[in-house]
């Protein structure tokens, strides 16, 4: 009996649509979320360094140094405020936990869906930041939130709680 | 035909010798496309632009262009030669096998009797390949062959020869005459237990122990590369071809069917196919029997139900006169 059963399986799968995608010739419809590459909204950036920080492999690269911004008003005290000089993320290393991006305060650091940035050399990994940047374009907004989820609390600080 | 006899003979075999090379890959690119939709995959889709239908061209060039390699310790020109006795016997037996009314190469009175000694001595070609490749793996693979061959002779003998008692002759072409619809019921059991035993005769998974990849590597065809190894492959999908064309000769009536002297060929070709998916079928939805499952299918099922066949077959030709 097994033997028909196993006959009557094979028959009918052959009768659906099969499951391959053909992947180079049809790009993949990927969920928004998808772990791709990483995208830098520097302008967001303060260089806090809690991602460089917290990257389980040391793969993100932040140099900056200070600058002093005279007062806004008259009388005033001059600021002292972070310039970004470098930020690059070798993807060579990465391991796509995307604790960078968990951590970053000031919401700089996003997930796209991008993928296909294979190199032939190892060092054209290394993503720098402008390159980071260009990223950003590709980050699809977030996921509708779910009809009956708590509401956020971004949403419970502006009073909409549904 | 006003053609010369010599000349009509070389047309004749060269017919032949493109149908055996060319049918083989056509159920070769079956199994390949009805293997994966089987599974739920596409199969080969590059090769040819359309549908991958050119991948067994491809994989033939592939095969052409490998070095090829002769262990040490091999008997180096039996070694060379077991390809050729894996392969030609299915060329012989295809030269006797009725396509249409008066479409064979070679319509020999005793067919079916050549056919059967001619198509267990391409199993041979197997056994030297595993002796001669002086691997212990192949040698292994070699024995199973061997073992296989003896359990499962005897079941297709036994088989074929009740369809020749049926019909009273042993001419393919004369069985094809005899055979009525009624066959279809009468003769189920001998067409089963042909067709499982030719299955085993051929290695062809679920009764490919002797090739048992998982644990001896390919059996006696380890050793091989290049074209040699692909001429195995391509006497594997051979005797496919040659199991299914005898199949359908001997029980599904060849070239039966609505106008047999214009469409003949179209019966024949369509059952032989019908058969070929089988094969794959078959293929796909069962894992490999065990060595001493195997043994026990065909002497303790195929070789009681080939006798129990033979008998009833011999008591209603009396009977019935």
């Amino acid at each position: 009996m097994g033997f028909v059963k196993g006959l009557a399986i094979t028959l009918r799968t052959m009768t659906r649509r099969s499951v391959t995608r053909q992947y180079p010739d049809v790009k993949p419809d990927l969920p928004p979320r998808s772990r791709g590459a990483i995208g830098l909204l520097e302008e967001n950036c303060t260089v806090c360094m809690l991602c460089a920080r917290e990257c389980p492999d040391w793969c993100i690269y932040i140099d900056s140094h200070k600058e002093t911004v005279p007062p806004a008003v008259e009388g005033g005290r001059a600021r002292s405020r972070n310039q970004l000089d470098r930020f690059a993320i070798d993807f060579s290393l990465c391991m796509y936990c995307g604790i960078c991006i968990e951590v970053c305060p000031f919401d700089a650091l996003f997930w796209t869906p991008e993928f296909e940035y294979a190199t032939y050399d190892i060092l054209d990994l290394t993503h720098e930041r402008d390159v980071l940047r260009e990223w950003m374009w590709t980050v699809p907004p977030p996921p509708a939130h779910d009809v009956h989820a708590a509401p956020t609390k971004e949403q419970l600080a502006a009073g909409d709680a549904g | 035909m006003t053609l010369p006899a010599a000349v009509e003979v070389v047309l004749r075999l060269a017919a032949v010798l493109v149908a055996f090379l060319l049918l083989p890959l056509v159920v070769g690119q079956m199994e390949h496309k009805a293997m994966a939709h089987m599974q739920a995959r596409l199969g080969p889709m590059y090769a040819g632009a359309f549908h991958g239908w050119a991948q067994l061209i491809a994989d033939g060039v592939k095969f052409a262009q490998k070095e090829y390699v002769v262990p040490a310790r091999a008997d180096r020109s039996i070694f060379s030669l077991a390809p050729a006795i894996a392969l030609i016997p299915y060329l012989l037996v295809l030269i006797v096998v009725p396509i249409a009314p008066g479409w064979v190469a070679l319509d020999l009175d005793i067919g079916l009797f050549f056919v059967l000694a001619v198509l267990s001595v391409s199993v041979l070609g197997s056994l030297v390949a595993g002796w001669a490749s002086a691997n212990k793996y192949s040698l292994l693979g070699g024995l199973r062959v061997a073992a296989q061959l003896m359990a499962y002779e005897l079941p297709l003998v036994l088989a074929g020869s009740s369809v020749a008692m049926a019909a009273g002759t042993l001419s393919l072409s004369g069985i094809i005459e005899a055979w009525s619809p009624w066959w279809l019921i009468w003769q189920a059991p001998a067409a089963v237990v042909f067709f499982l035993a030719g299955l085993a005769e051929l290695a062809r998974p679920p009764f490919d122990m002797p090739v048992a990849d998982s644990e001896i590597i390919f059996g006696p065809f380890t050793e091989y590369t290049g074209l040699r190894f692909a001429l195995f492959l391509l006497a594997e999908y051979a005797g496919i071809v040659v199991l299914c064309a005898l199949t359908a000769v001997l029980f599904l009536g060849g070239w039966r069917g609505p106008f047999p002297e214009q469409l003949g060929w179209l019966w024949t070709l369509a059952k032989v196919f019908l058969l070929a998916f089988v094969v794959i079928w078959v293929r796909v939805s069962n894992p490999r029997l065990r060595e001493d499952q195997l043994q026990r299918l065909a002497w303790q099922a195929l070789v009681p139900i080939a006798l129990v066949q033979l008998a009833v077959t011999g008591v209603w030709r009396v009977v019935a006169g």
